[in-house]
């Protein structure tokens, strides 16, 4: 009786001293996870995203001409493409924000609460302060943003460090205290605009905002300064998570937090330096929606940017640059959906639909191995060790 | 009920685990198979539980060919593991442990516990077990533990009972009636496989001997003849001297001094009672005792991890009692912890990485915040050379490293470091023979540098090879302090046992 398989395939695996035969199988590996599965993931969901629009009566050729549109508004004009960079902005960093926690252990679902806290700050700087040039006023309230953000993470941080309180329950708690808090200051004197009944912010100043990159070619294009705010952050936290002996505190936490004690790492201090950063980050991606595009604020301003940052974080898989890719595609989803909206008349709900569509298959890429028939399982995400620890 | 596989293959991606294994068992007769972690013994064992299909070969029973499809199946067909951790609801009697899952019930589902107690009582008697059906798991020791086991695999029919390492957890008393056990079940027709890497303990209790490398069955021994180094050496595949060769300790000036050292948990009672304890310069202390009896907490008082309530600890003439990990790790304490996956390394991290998880934050491997990849690599590039770690690519995650070779990037990582004591819990546990050796070699040298070495390990096998003087301990406190060379392993297992306490 002898095995099925053939001699060379025997020897190779019996004896796997050939390097570049490991090596080949770990980059395979690697491959599969951070590029591969993605790419199958966002297929996958546009394919049913296709299906749902076709059951709901269309025909194959209007569904065709649905995603015809989507794309033409996602990169089909430079206008399309302002618009996508324009959505990708914030999401980087909210992305940035919910992936350094996952690297650290954590599941920031703050980044709603950070967000909305940080806008508030930064709208408060854009107004309050007059008559200072931009290059001073613009900073001064992109700061404040971070400030405000970074103080919403740092409470989770701290609660989790000195009581063991769990970053889940607490940030879900601190997004609806942000919310409220909100809704309350704008109706206060110092945030509501003179002669306003509503929750409405003053203006901010125009000193405080971030300058527009495109509209000398057409006056529509949104696009502005804060792209390079939210790529800079990413090199930045890309720098951090893998060149400095703090990224590497994070990271020892995030992977096995016994491991990182015993090597003399505070696993409390990193808690509440990661949650700081995180919130800051996020802060960034609130001051950006205000500084950028709305001027001011209003009840939920933020939109949801901290939800969305973890679906961005998860299909990035925590890596920085991934975060930026992913945080385009979705930019690019739901620029493309307007246009989707009025010209094919399919809602833009649908995207909201992809977009849970591409999470849940990342978030189970056994069903994309089992789909594609993948020859090896790919190892599950790891998304975080925070549940239960 | 006889067994045989024949020529049983099973490949995993990047592993072929079973290459072309055959074996028989007999009725009435102890089989042991033996061989190195990696060795496929746990492959093939799965394969007989029904867990894994085989991709080729053939499960015989009694002549008749056997196609598992799942565990239950095996279990039907008579086969039965006890698995080396024991798979018990602590808080459930034992007679509720033992009908869990094939429970009888009245009035539809209604557990019968009176029934479930004669059962287990039946067997329990006629295996010579004595276990009381109504004691709950959690107040009876690790041997009546395992007894709980071997009766959940008998009460299902199983005729085939299969092992796998069962004295690790066992104090030396234990294995003695655990082997009693096993000389029961075979005259009662029992067909026993016995999964082991104690060598000693296959020549004891086997009636024939079965070793794995690799995968493929190596060769077959008589434990009427086999020695302890022939064995081993077709474990590894080449000589093995089982032997540490050590020249008599010259102890120099104490270097660890624990006086008087309490630790109390979050209820008040002690994990370590009135611990005094001291190591010299150049000698080798071997904390004994069974699993769970302060080893741990002594260590992880010593490294700052715990703190305790009373007493004090110094390092040569430093007060480090109220010093955090970090200041006793870089004042001088260098610790091969003992659960090498949970503390000792970061899988995802690589080797380089690992090799400067306690050290990351010193020159030269960072200036300011910024991490100096070139000088970590470099000293990681020496380390794996100079440890024997293999593969040697220091890029690799971790956890694609063998036991062994995980453990020794861990010592590398220790050892290397310039401090006068160094702790090694545990530091050979589940890994292979060539590693053992390695490992004990470098202990030895470390100690003949002058450094100061604790070692804790619950295999006395190790304490007597390494040890200038033994500290048993138990129920956490040291009870005993011996001089290796005056000693035997039957007293140090008499004190573990809880003699004089």
């Amino acid at each position: 009786m002898s095995s099925q398989l053939d001699p060379q395939t025997r020897e190779e695996l019996v004896n796997p001293k050939d390097r570049s035969f490991t090596q080949r199988l770990a980059t395979a590996a690697d491959w599969r996870s951070a590029i591969l599965i993605p790419f199958l993931a966002v297929f996958s969901a546009l394919i049913i995203g296709l299906v749902i629009i076709i059951l709901t009566g269309s025909s194959f050729a209007e569904a065709m001409n649905a995603y015809l549109a989507l794309l033409q508004g996602s990169v089909g004009s430079l206008r399309a493409i302002s618009e996508t960079l324009t959505a990708a902005t914030p999401l980087i960093l909210a992305g940035l924000s919910v992936a350094l926690a996952f690297r650290a252990g954590l599941f920031n679902i703050g980044g709603e609460g950070q967000a909305l806290i940080g806008g508030m700050f930064a709208v408060w700087v854009g107004f309050s302060i007059t008559g200072l040039p931009f290059f001073i006023h613009l900073p001064l309230a992109i700061v404040a943003g971070i400030v405000g953000g970074a103080i919403w993470g740092f409470i989770p941080g701290i609660l989790k460090a000195k009581t063991g309180a769990h970053e889940v329950i607490t940030t879900i708690m601190l997004n609806y205290i942000a919310l409220r808090l909100v809704d309350f200051l704008l109706k206060t004197t110092m945030f509501q605009r003179e002669g306003r009944n509503d929750p409405v912010s003053k203006n901010i100043e125009a000193s405080a905002e971030y300058p527009t990159l495109l509209t000398g070619i057409d006056s529509a294009m949104r696009v502005h300064a804060g792209l390079f705010v939210a790529l800079g952050a990413a090199f930045l936290i890309y720098w951090l998570l893998f060149r400095t002996t703090i990224g590497f505190e994070f990271r020892a936490v995030g992977a096995n937090p016994s491991a990182a004690r015993y090597a003399g790492i505070s696993v409390t201090k990193v808690y509440i330096l990661v949650m700081l950063i995180a919130g800051a980050l996020a802060g960034t991606a609130g001051a950006g929606q205000v500084l950028g595009l709305l001027g001011r604020t209003t009840p939920g301003f933020t939109a949801d940017l901290g939800f969305d940052g973890i679906a961005v974080a998860l299909l990035g898989r925590s890596n920085p640059w991934g975060v930026v890719a992913a945080a385009i595609l979705f930019g690019g989803l739901r620029a493309g959906g307007q246009q989707m909206q009025v010209s094919a008349n399919v809602g833009i709900d649908l995207i909201s639909v992809i977009q849970a569509l591409i999470i849940l298959f990342v978030a189970a890429p056994a069903l994309i191995s089992a789909i594609y028939r993948l020859k090896t399982p790919v190892a599950s995400a790891q998304i975080s060790k925070g549940w239960g620890a | 009920m006889e067994l045989e596989l024949r020529g049983i293959t099973k490949a995993f991606p990047g592993v072929l685990a079973n290459d072309d294994v055959s074996l028989t068992a007999r009725s009435g007769q102890v089989l042991a198979l033996i061989g190195e972690n990696g060795a496929g013994k746990s492959t093939l064992m799965n394969i007989l539980s029904g867990i894994y299909r085989p991709d080729s070969g053939e499960i015989i029973l009694n002549g008749v060919v056997q196609k598992f499809n799942d565990p239950g199946e095996a279990i039907k067909a008579g086969i039965g593991m006890v698995h080396q951790h024991f798979m018990l609801v602590p808080v459930f009697t034992v007679a509720e442990n033992v009908v869990l899952g094939v429970e009888p019930t009245v009035f539809g589902n209604v557990l019968n516990t009176k029934k479930a107690n004669k059962e287990v009582e039946e067997i329990s008697q006629k295996y010579g077990l004595a276990v009381d059906p109504k004691a709950k798991i959690e107040d009876l020791a690790v041997g009546i533990q395992q007894r709980v086991e071997i009766i959940k695999v008998l009460l299902r029919g199983a005729k085939i009972l299969v092992f796998d390492e069962p004295t690790a957890v066992l104090t030396p008393q234990e294995v003695i009636e655990f082997f009693g056990i096993v000389d029961e079940l075979k005259s009662r027709g029992a067909t026993i496989i016995f999964i082991t890497h104690k060598l000693k303990e296959a020549l004891a209790i086997a009636d024939s001997i079965t070793v794995l490398r690799g995968g493929k069955v190596v060769g077959h021994a008589d434990p009427k003849t086999a020695t302890q180094e022939e064995l081993a050496s077709m474990m590894v595949g080449r000589e093995i001297d089982l032997t540490v060769n050590k020249t008599p300790a010259k102890p120099g000036a104490p270097v660890l001094t624990m006086s008087s050292v309490t630790m109390t948990d979050d209820f008040g009672r002690d994990l370590l009672d009135n611990i005094n304890l001291e190591v010299r310069a150049g000698e080798i202390v071997g904390v004994a005792g069974i699993q769970g009896n302060g080893q741990t907490e002594l260590i992880e008082a010593i490294t700052g991890l715990l703190s305790i309530a009373k007493g004090s600890i110094k390092l040569k003439d430093t007060d480090i009692t109220a010093f955090n990990p970090r200041q006793i790790h870089r004042d001088g304490v260098a610790h091969v912890p003992e659960d090498r996956n949970e503390m000792g390394m970061i899988g995802s991290f690589t080797v380089a990485e690992n090799l400067v998880l306690d050290s990351y934050y010193s020159q030269p491997y960072s200036r300011g915040v910024r991490l100096q990849s070139s000088a970590i690599d470099e000293s990681a590039r020496t380390l794996v050379k100079d440890y024997d770690v293999r593969p040697a690519h220091i890029e690799n995650m971790a956890s694609t490293l063998s036991g062994g070779n995980a453990q020794k990037m861990i010592v590398a990582r220790e050892f290397s470091r310039d401090v006068p004591l160094v702790l090694c819990a545990q530091p050979t546990r589940g890994i292979d023979v060539g590693s053992i050796e390695y490992i004990h070699e470098q202990i030895v040298r470390k100690r003949d540098e002058g450094i100061a070495i604790l070692v804790v390990s619950t295999e006395l096998d190790e304490i007597f090879a390494l040890s200038d003087r033994i500290v048993v301990m138990f129920d956490g406190k040291i009870v005993a302090t011996l001089n290796a060379s005056e000693t035997n392993p039957t007293e140090v297992g008499l004190y573990m046992a809880g003699k004089n306490s």
